[in-house]
Order: C-alpha cells, then sequence, then structure tokens
C-alpha cells in the first residue's frame, strides 16, 4: 500500500505498537533548554534514574538569556539560576551543552540543524513547540511537555497516538521571491486553515513553491505548523537538504551511504492517502501582515483591518474573539495596513534569524536609516549566524542604519529576557506569535517576514514591499 | 501522581475561543524551576490589574465561583506554546476538569500527564452548561457530567481513562519495555 512520508518515517520508529492505544516511538534526537527541563532532571533524581542516550541529547540555553553584552553577568536572578541549574544538570548527567559563551549557542532550532543534529528521517522531540522546524529535513519534530522531556530523558522512547496526514500543497511560482518570501506563505495557510485547522495531524508542505524554498526558508515554513494547530510539518527531504547538511558536525560519518537511503525511502509515495488536502496558490500570494492576537488574524499588506463580522464568517466565538482583538490592538476596521505606525521592529526569533533572513532584510535598509520613531532590533539566531553575517559585513549595514545588533537567543519572541515591549508599544516582528502580552504585557504584535519588518523599520510604518527595488 | 476521583463543583463559564497557554501563564513565571506555586500566576494578565488588584470583571474573580474545580471553556484551549507550566498553573489554582469543545493536542496531553481530566463535548452540550453555570459532578468511571438536570456522557481514550483512574506513571510504564527499547536500538545503528 502507498504510504506517506510521515508513515514511513512513524513506522521505522515504533519501538511497541498496541492494538488499542498508543505507539512507543524511538526519539532519536532529543534538544534541551533551560526552561522546560529542571522539574524533568528533577524527577530523574527523585526516582533515581538516569539519561539514558546522553549522546541523543543537546542542550543550549536560549529562553532567557540577554543579547546584550554577554562579559557582563546576568543581572535578572532567577534568570541566572535557571542557566545555571541547566549547566549543573548536564554536567552531571553527562549531556553536551552549548552554553551562554559557547561559540555554538543559540535558539535550539537555528543550532539543531547548523550543527548537523537534525537530520532527515529522523524523530526529534524538545521541550518547545516550534521543534516543528526541523521537519524541514523531512524529520518528525514536535514539541512536548516537560513531563515528556523526563519521560525521553529516562527512556529515549515517547507514547503517542498516530497523527492523521494532512496534505498541504502550495503551486505555483511567488511573483517576486524577495517580497513574497517563506513567512507570506505560511502565515497565508494559517490564514486559511485556522489556528485549529491542523489540529490532531501532521503536516506534509508539497508543491512547486515549496520545493522551490532553501532549507532556511522550509525551516521557516514548517516552524510555524503549530500556529496552524499541527504539532508537525513536514518537507521530503532533496538535494537541497543533502547539500545544506553535507559536512556539518554531528552528521554520520557514512553519511553519503544515509543520502542513498534518504532519497529512497524519504517521499510520500504516488497515491498515498492523506486525510485531509489543500491546495493554495503562491503566485496569487501578497506580503502578509497579522492584525489580531492569533497568527489566524492576518491580511494582505493591500488590505485593511476587516470587520469583526466580516473575519468571523458567521462564528460568534470568533467575532467575539476579532472584537476583543481589535481592542487591545487599538485598531480600527477599514483601517488600511499601510496607514498603521510602528514603536519598534524585530527581527529575529527561531522562524526568521537565520542568515538568509538577515541578508534579505538587509537589501532595504542599506544606506538608509531607521525612521527616528521607532526602535529596531536585529537579534541573530546563532552565535554561528552572527559570525557569519558580521563576515558578510551585515552587523554594518544595520548597525549604520541605527538597529541595534544583538547577542543570539529567542529574545522579544517571548520577551522572557529583558528584550519587551512595554504596554502600548506596536512592533513589526518576524516571530511567530501575535498572542496578548507574548512579547511584553500590554504589548501589540504584528507579525510579518524580514523584509516586511526592515522595511518598515525605515519608514515608520507598514510599507507593501513589493514597490522597493529589492535586487 | 494521585488518583482521579469523581469531582463535584460550581464550573466556572470561561467564554473564550483559542485560550493561548501564553495567558494561561504569561512567561515572566516560567523561570521558576519546580513544579508547585504556578496558581497564583494563572491567568495573570487577564485576571490582575496593573497594580496587582483583581479585576472585577474576569471571571475567575467572581466570588460566586470561589472554589471552583471544573472549568468551562471553548475551541482550541491551550494552543501555542508547550510549556506544560500551564497545566501546573491551572492544577495549582484548583482545577482538575477542563470541559470544551476542543483542545490543541499539545495542551491535551499535557493534562494527563499532571492528573487533570480535559473533557470535549458538542457545541450545543457545552452551551447548555454555559447557560446554566451550577454545581456539576464528572464521573471518569461512568464517563458523565450530571447537573441538576440532565446527565451527559463523554468519549475518552480507554488508555487515558485508566491513566488517569490509576494514577499511573509513564515512565514506570515503559522501563517495563526495556527489552524492546534495547532491541530497537540494536537493530536500527544507521543514523
Amino acid at each position: 500500500m502507498p504510504k506517506t512520508l510521515l508513515e514511513k518515517v512513524w513506522d521505522s520508529h515504533v519501538v511497541v505498537e498496541q492494538k488499542d492505544g498508543p505507539s512507543l516511538l524511538y526519539v532519536d534526537r532529543h534538544l534541551v533548554h533551560e526552561v522546560t527541563s529542571p522539574q524533568a532532571f528533577d524527577g530523574l533524581r527523585m526516582n533515581k534514574r538516569k539519561v539514558r542516550r546522553p549522546d541523543l541529547t543537546f542542550a543550549t540555553v536560549d529562553h532567557n538569556v540577554p543579547t546584550s553584552d554577554r562579559s557582563l553577568p546576568i543581572i535578572d536572578q532567577i534568570s541566572a539560576n535557571q542557566i545555571q541549574v541547566l549547566e549543573t544538570n548536564c554536567k552531571n548527567f553527562g549531556i553536551q551543552l552549548f552554553g551562554i559563551h559557547s561559540s555554538n549557542q543559540g535558539i535550539v532550532h537555528v543550532i539543531g540543524p547548523e550543527l548537523g543534529i537534525t537530520l532527515p528521517g529522523t524523530t526529534i522531540v524538545c521541550g518547545d513547540s516550534h521543534t516543528s522546524t526541523h521537519g524541514a529535513f523531512g524529520a518528525l519534530a514536535f514539541g512536548i511537555g516537560t513531563s515528556d522531556v523526563e519521560h525521553v530523558l529516562a527512556t529515549q522512547c515517547l507514547w503517542m497516538d498516530r497523527p492523521k496526514t494532512f496534505e498541504i500543497r502550495v503551486e505555483g511560482k511567488r511573483k517576486n521571491v524577495h517580497a513574497i518570501t517563506a513567512k507570506d506563505i505560511i502565515l497565508s495557510i494559517i490564514r486559511q486553515i485556522g489556528t485549529a485547522g491542523g489540529a490532531g495531524t501532521i503536516i506534509e508542505y508539497r508543491g512547486q513553491a515549496i520545493t522551490d524554498l532553501t532549507l532556511e526558508q522550509r525551516m521557516t515554513i514548517c516552524n510555524m505548523s503549530i500556529e496552524g494547530g499541527a504539532r508537525a510539518g513536514l518537507i521530503a527531504p532533496d538535494e537541497k537538504t543533502f547539500r545544506y547538511l553535507k559536512g556539518r558536525r554531528y552528521v554520520p560519518k557514512n553519511y553519503d551511504e544515509c543520502i542513498d537511503y534518504w532519497q529512497k525511502n524519504l517521499k510520500s509515495d504516488a497515491g498515498a492517502h492523506f486525510d485531509k488536502s489543500i491546495t493554495l496558490h503562491a503566485d496569487k500570494m501578497a506580503p502578509q501582515v497579522s492584525w489580531g492576537t492569533n497568527p489566524a488574524m492576518t491580511i494582505s499588506v493591500t488590505d485593511a483591518i476587516p470587520f469583526p463580522e466580516e473575519y468571523a464568517k458567521g462564528n460568534p466565538d470568533e467575532e467575539k474573539a476579532a472584537i476583543k482583538a481589535l481592542q487591545y490592538m487599538d485598531l480600527k476596521p477599514g483601517t488600511r495596513i499601510t496607514d498603521i505606525s510602528l514603536d519598534r521592529v524585530f527581527i529575529g526569533s527561531c522562524t526568521n534569524s537565520r542568515l538568509e533572513d538577515l541578508i534579505e532584510a538587509s537589501r532595504v535598509i542599506k544606506e538608509k536609516k531607521v525612521s527616528p520613531k521607532v526602535r529596531a532590533m536585529v537579534v541573530p539566531g546563532s552565535q554561528l549566524v552572527k559570525k557569519q553575517a558580521e563576515e558578510l559585513g551585515l552587523d554594518k549595514i544595520f548597525k549604520d542604519a541605527n538597529f541595534e545588533w544583538r547577542e543570539s537567543g529567542c529574545s522579544m519572541c517571548l520577551g522572557m529576557n529583558p528584550d519587551i515591549l512595554a504596554a502600548g508599544e506596536r512592533c513589526a516582528s518576524t516571530s511567530n506569535r501575535n498572542f496578548e502580552g507574548r512579547q511584553g504585557a500590554g504589548g501589540r504584535t504584528h507579525l510579518v517576514s524580514p523584509v516586511m519588518a526592515a522595511a518598515a523599520a525605515i519608514s515608520g510604518r507598514f510599507v507593501d514591499v513589493r514597490e522597493l527595488d529589492l535586487n | 501522581m494521585e488518583k482521579f476521583k469523581t469531582i463535584k463543583s460550581i464550573a466556572i463559564p470561561f467564554d473564550k475561543v483559542n485560550v493561548d497557554t501564553d495567558q494561561i501563564i504569561p512567561k515572566q513565571f516560567l523561570k521558576l524551576v519546580q513544579k508547585t506555586g504556578f496558581g497564583q500566576y494563572l491567568f495573570y494578565d487577564w485576571r490582575f490589574e496593573k497594580d496587582g488588584k483583581p479585576r472585577a470583571d474576569f471571571v475567575l474573580n467572581n466570588p460566586k465561583y470561589r472554589g471552583s474545580r471544573i472549568l468551562l471553556t471553548r475551541d482550541n484551549f491551550g494552543c501555542g506554546s508547550s510549556r506544560e507550566h500551564a497545566t501546573w498553573a491551572l492544577l495549582d489554582y484548583g482545577f482538575t476538569v477542563i470541559i470544551a469543545p476542543s483542545f490543541a493536542d499539545i495542551f491535551y496531553n499535557n493534562c494527563f500527564k499532571n492528573g487533570i481530566l480535559p473533557i470535549k463535548i458538542d457545541n450545543k452540550t457545552l452551551d447548555m452548561l454555559f447557560n446554566n453555570p451550577s454545581e456539576i459532578e464528572v464521573d471518569l468511571e461512568k464517563q458523565t457530567i450530571k447537573t441538576n438536570d440532565m446527565t451527559i456522557t463523554f468519549e475518552i481514550e480507554n488508555h487515558r481513562k485508566k491513566t488517569l483512574l490509576e494514577g499511573l506513571d509513564d515512565i514506570t510504564i515503559t522501563l517495563q519495555y526495556e527489552d524492546k527499547i534495547s532491541q530497537y536500538e540494536k537493530k536500527s545503528q544507521t543514523v
């Protein structure tokens, strides 16, 4: 029987199968960070358990690390303690840690792929919902809670019900590849399926507009699968995938043999059945901007803020939510997106903080200045991204334009560190969630691509980047 | 984990769709390294004014619902971040049952790890509960929700029901499969 990519990866990882109940799946890679792991390590200690496979477990600090000068001590003592606790746990349990002073420190979903920890056809988990990012390599990668972190540490396995499969095809070609980005594709998808559209499923992204993307762009797509309610999203690996990973630190020694296996095995068979299927067309897509307090509340840059009843399409709960969102965002229906002015711009997060994101953003700001009304910051996803960007002189372009050029971490995507919005501040952000207070209590987030964020920093309001010369 | 017992309590009608875990427990409270004490921060930004006074218009602050152990809410509850702190906060506050038409996947899973019963019921039945906020009884063994004038049955996966009723610890169960795990490891040393 023809199988989907997900089914193939799933079947090759089943350790125990039960008739009525979940399967026990083997976990190939476990990524760990400081916020969702302390209680898991405590649990191991309490029960006198060891980490079963420290060699398959990798840790870093990203969520609450300051992005300012790393030679200075961390002022927030509770953050400092959480970082310290991870260091101690990794030492005691024999886990490789890319700590705050490591040249490989970075957002866990940026360093996994860049170190070659992420591999096609593997299962990857982490106590973080954006673990879906690694699906860009054809891995089955998903976020888990802290109890499951403890479970994986102790057993290297996880109980899971077989998920349903959801095929999302994006056909055609983008009209302007610099202006209409992977971020605009995934926001268009979420806007269509809704924040729970993928619940209970794992998505496979397919079609020409997906295979056209680079690996870093594919990561942006898979990263936000969770914003569409799906725990994971996959893209079949191809030549680009194998080229991207070649020579990276943790790829297997028999890499070329692995490629043969991956090429033969890691794609959905013709005629494979998906439980659900939709198709979108990239040639019709425009730059996207979120206007509300969840990622499905998104429109094209040329649109006006919708009326609640128009957004809700007859669903009274959604209508109430839209009314509340407009209040929170201090926006009126009918306002044009391009009439919205901004106080802050954030380029960063596991969605959009990789080298290509920074290159694309820098095109817009070269020889320009950030609007005097705006405070803008760039937070590279990892120390390696930062170093590579500096080798290309991007730091200079950003700094000359009056962007802050900072150290790597999750930063203002969730504001666990000092990088937060003040109440009432409005931010164009390349991150993944525009939830109330996500970037700071009372802060107002508009999700956009890096190029849209950069252009907004210069103009002090949103602009349609298709009107700019981006070549 | 404690065994799940029949719960009798007034249910709080929390009428909102897509409640995300950032709202359930805002990020400034994720820096703690233990599992306890999160209840005081539950729904913090919605529950309290900037000066820390309870907001009169927030349903959890209504004295009528004090001591409630059952939360009625809407679609896609617990979406967003995987933070189990959200579950710990709900539990620490006193909730052991959450009733909604649907839950986000990771949150749903996290509930069972902590002895919280998330119940999925259809919108029409849920509306009836919303419209008559009163004491209700949740019996997991019988899979029923009883109000003064009706009894609603609900579905739940057998294995999840068993986990809650017996207060089982997943890791202990999994470690019984040690042989299978070792066998798997031996056979799949490709990557």
